[in-house]
């Protein structure tokens, strides 16, 4: 590993979906209309919060159990997620604090502002989180969950996806994003994907059927790889001089 | 030529229901119903105990019911991930105000680049529904007018009346009580108040 206080490279802003984004009419009134402002990267945003094992319950990563109350497991198509998060040089990202969110089978997430028509799972909560191994890599059990309509232009539709927060190891890497499925002809229709400039951009957020690593008689499995900001070498220390 | 490193992954909306994920009771899931993540220091953290509070504004001047907030800042000594004090909350705003609140200790200050102190602060996060990447601020405290006046990041805002939306305002008399100062930080994500945000 390179030295973990070195400065991260610069984030791509057009890389990045712009805040202003009209077809996703929410982000009209949310998106700052002046540029932001550079800031250098000082010890604060070079580090970040620790998670560690002892934050997460036995059954966090295991979202077909951990919600459990009239004794069945949930709902739905079983699947695995797994992947490897790495940073933008390739080298793993360990001990990053993995959450994820979801809608149930039918598209309904359990939330106390979601009206949608599709019935709760009373087996199902949605909620689950992991923290990444020596080599990047994490893992979770769950339903695949279904796609939703939403407000938007009137009944836009939302592909079936599953939320992800990560932490990396800095304050700098944070990163909130969204995973979808392989093959789903709602990906091209989404007014929220399409805030995403680059096709390849979008491309990676696409999770691969990984039938190689398929639990028979069981669960489909899905591989999600993501990419965290990395830090640059640090060739020669910034002198103390002005800003 | 430039070289290639890998694309970092895209950033997606937290959407309306990021609660589930991040926080879950707060969504209404009974799951993980004894965490407090808004208050970031327990009794035994020394330093000077503080509130933060404030309501996000959108460009029409309606609060922002449905956001979630982080705050990550040293202890009261300066230190980062200090033993005793992870330095990280976590809070939804209220349903109905908007309102949000963290309870934590005032952090110390810390060095800039170049070892020049920076003034104490805190960093914030705001994660919602029609924000397609995290939105990036810090919180300054208006009683430290000294410290913030020759402070390296806000020295760098170019436009000097855009500093002040990063000031925090200590309040007569807060909910904390008269032993804790409640600072009022509101946010503003457009229009002629508009916080400044960071690219960092
Ligand atoms: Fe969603």
């Amino acid at each position: 590993m390179s030295n973990d206080t070195g400065e991260f490279v610069r984030r791509d802003r057009a890389w990045h979906p712009p805040a202003f984004t009209p077809q996703y009419k929410t982000s009209v009134l949310r998106s700052p209309g002046k540029a932001l402002v550079s800031l250098r990267q000082s010890v604060g945003e070079r580090a970040g919060p620790v998670f560690g094992h002892g934050d997460l319950d036995p059954l966090d990563n295991d979202l077909i159990r951990n919600y459990i109350t009239t004794g069945e497991e949930a709902m739905g198509e079983r699947i695995i997620v797994h992947g490897r998060v790495v940073d933008e040089m390739g080298r793993p990202v360990r001990g990053s604090l993995v959450e994820v969110w979801q809608a149930n089978a039918g598209g309904r997430y359990r939330h106390r502002h979601d009206r949608y028509m599709a019935p709760l799972d009373p087996n199902f909560g949605g909620c689950g989180r992991c923290v990444t191994d020596d080599d990047g890599r994490y893992f979770f059990r769950t339903i695949k969950p279904g796609p939703y309509p939403w407000m938007n232009h009137n009944s836009d539709w939302r592909p079936s996806h599953i939320h992800f927060s990560l932490f990396g190891n800095a304050f700098a890497q944070r990163l909130v994003t969204q995973m979808y499925f392989e093959g789903d002809p709602l990906i091209a229709r989404c007014p929220i994907i399409g805030t995403i400039p680059d096709k390849a951009a979008v491309d990676m957020l696409v999770a691969k059927l990984d039938m190689g690593e398929m639990v028979p008689f069981d669960s489909l499995v899905y591989r999600f790889d993501l990419v965290l900001r990395g830090r640059r070498s640090t060739f020669f220390e910034n002198r103390p001089e002005g800003n | 030529m430039p070289v290639d490193y890998l694309k970092e992954t895209p950033s997606q909306t937290g959407g309306p229901y990021v609660h589930i994920g991040c926080l879950p009771s707060f969504a209404g899931l009974n799951l993980r119903t004894q965490d407090k993540p808004h208050i970031l220091a327990g009794g035994g953290v020394p330093g000077e105990r503080i509130r933060i509070e404030g309501v996000v504004w959108d460009g029409s001047g309606h609060p922002l019911r449905d956001v979630m907030l982080e705050l990550w800042q040293a202890d009261s000594t300066g230190a980062y991930n200090a033993p005793g004090f992870r330095g990280w909350g976590r809070v939804g705003a209220d349903a109905e105000t908007g309102l949000w609140a963290f309870e934590t200790v005032r952090p110390g200050a810390t060095p800039w680049i170049d070892g020049r102190p920076q003034a104490p602060h805190c960093s914030l996060l705001l994660f919602a529904r029609g924000i397609n990447i995290h939105l990036h601020t810090r919180i300054y405290f208006d009683d430290r007018a000294d410290a913030n006046a020759a402070d390296p990041a806000l020295l760098s805002i170019e436009l000097v009346h855009r500093r002040q939306t990063l000031i925090a305002t200590r309040q007569a008399e807060g909910q904390g009580g008269p032993d804790v100062p409640t600072f009022r930080f509101d946010v503003h994500l457009q229009g002629a108040r508009e916080t400044v945000f960071f690219d960092c």
